[in-house]
């Protein structure tokens, strides 16, 4: 018979609705017993030891919207590497940059006048963490995760961002196996950056689709 | 909220389910390791628990725990019903252990 974890009392008193963030539970609640007891007996029967768990930690911390901002720049200033980037994005990633092994497939698309591209996933929280660091709270949340595929325009105003009507919006929904990066538009007013420079005002939610970057002051 | 017998409760595209927080916390370490430890048990080769059986676990949790449970408690909830179902940890030892743990920080 399957273990049910949850059967322990447990008094779950805090407010959690479908609005909230995502939020920390209390400390040292049931689940962080639960948590504490599989990692013990996991390194007691020598699946891993403690030492696999931080170095694991850092490896994941490592991870960050930098890559992905350098991967954007690169696209935007190397026409051949754009050209290959947006045909296969993972083989394009594995051969140019010193990454971390990459465990799902990865799909760039490319932001243009005529369309914007945003990133959902709608059943989990599927996210491309090895070119972006971990996820957001808000992209794990119920309300982006049900209500982008519906109403983009609504959804990207809710972050501040206005798409013209005459764009058309595209919205990806992921899975374990595929992920998207999105390579936005790049400003006005940036002739002449180099690679650097330009990685500078990439952004996370750019990357994500939420966001533009904007003309430079 | 769907009324649609034949949507599960995770598949939430299209539904509204309200406004969106642009609040981020910062992970916790136990949510680290929890991440971790799922990572770990997936790379070895055969993996013990793999991304898809993560998923499912998650998907098959009741809709009022799916609900009420925090990202990374989900995670665990779904790891620890997979290790028990694989005969990886009995659920009495997990059970006990995590008495033993609730005991020591109280």
């Amino acid at each position: 018979m399957p273990h049910d974890p949850h059967e322990h009392d447990h008094a779950h008193d805090h407010d959690h609705d479908d609005h909230a963030p995502v939020t920390e539970a209390e400390p040292n609640g049931p689940y962080q017993h639960l948590a504490n007891a599989t990692r013990e007996l996991l390194i007691e029967k020598g699946y891993f030891g403690p030492d696999d768990i931080r170095r694991m930690i850092e490896r994941i911390d490592e991870r960050s919207p930098a890559l992905g901002a350098k991967i954007v720049a690169r696209a935007w200033t190397d026409p051949e590497f754009r050209a290959r980037l947006l045909a296969s994005g993972r083989q394009a990633i594995e051969d140019t940059f010193d990454t971390d092994v990459i465990a799902a497939d990865l799909v760039v698309v490319e932001n243009t006048d005529a369309i914007h591209n945003v990133v959902v996933c709608t059943l989990c929280s599927c996210y491309p963490v090895f070119v972006l660091g971990r996820p957001p709270d808000w992209y794990k949340s119920y309300a982006y995760r049900s209500r982008v595929v519906r109403e983009p325009r609504a959804v990207l105003r809710e972050f501040g961002t206005q798409i013209a009507d005459d764009r058309e919006i595209r919205v990806h929904d992921s899975t374990a196996d595929m992920r998207y990066l999105v390579v936005p538009k790049r400003p006005e007013g940036t002739d002449g950056w180099d690679e650097e420079a330009l990685a500078g005002i990439v952004t996370r939610d750019t990357m994500v689709g939420v966001a533009e970057v904007p003309t430079p002051a | 909220m769907s009324d649609d017998p034949f949507r599960q409760h995770h598949d939430m595209g299209g539904l509204d389910r309200g406004a969106i927080s642009p609040d981020s916390h910062e992970i916790a370490l136990w949510e680290k390791r929890i991440e971790s430890m799922v990572r770990l048990l997936s790379m070895r080769d055969p993996p013990i628990v793999t991304v898809d059986e993560m998923r499912r676990g998650i998907e098959e949790l009741p809709p009022e725990l799916y609900d009420t449970l925090s990202y990374y408690e989900r995670w665990i909830a779904s790891l620890t019903n997979i290790l028990v179902e694989k005969g990886v940890l009995d659920a009495d030892e997990l059970k006990a252990r995590a008495a033993a743990d609730a005991e020591r920080s109280s």
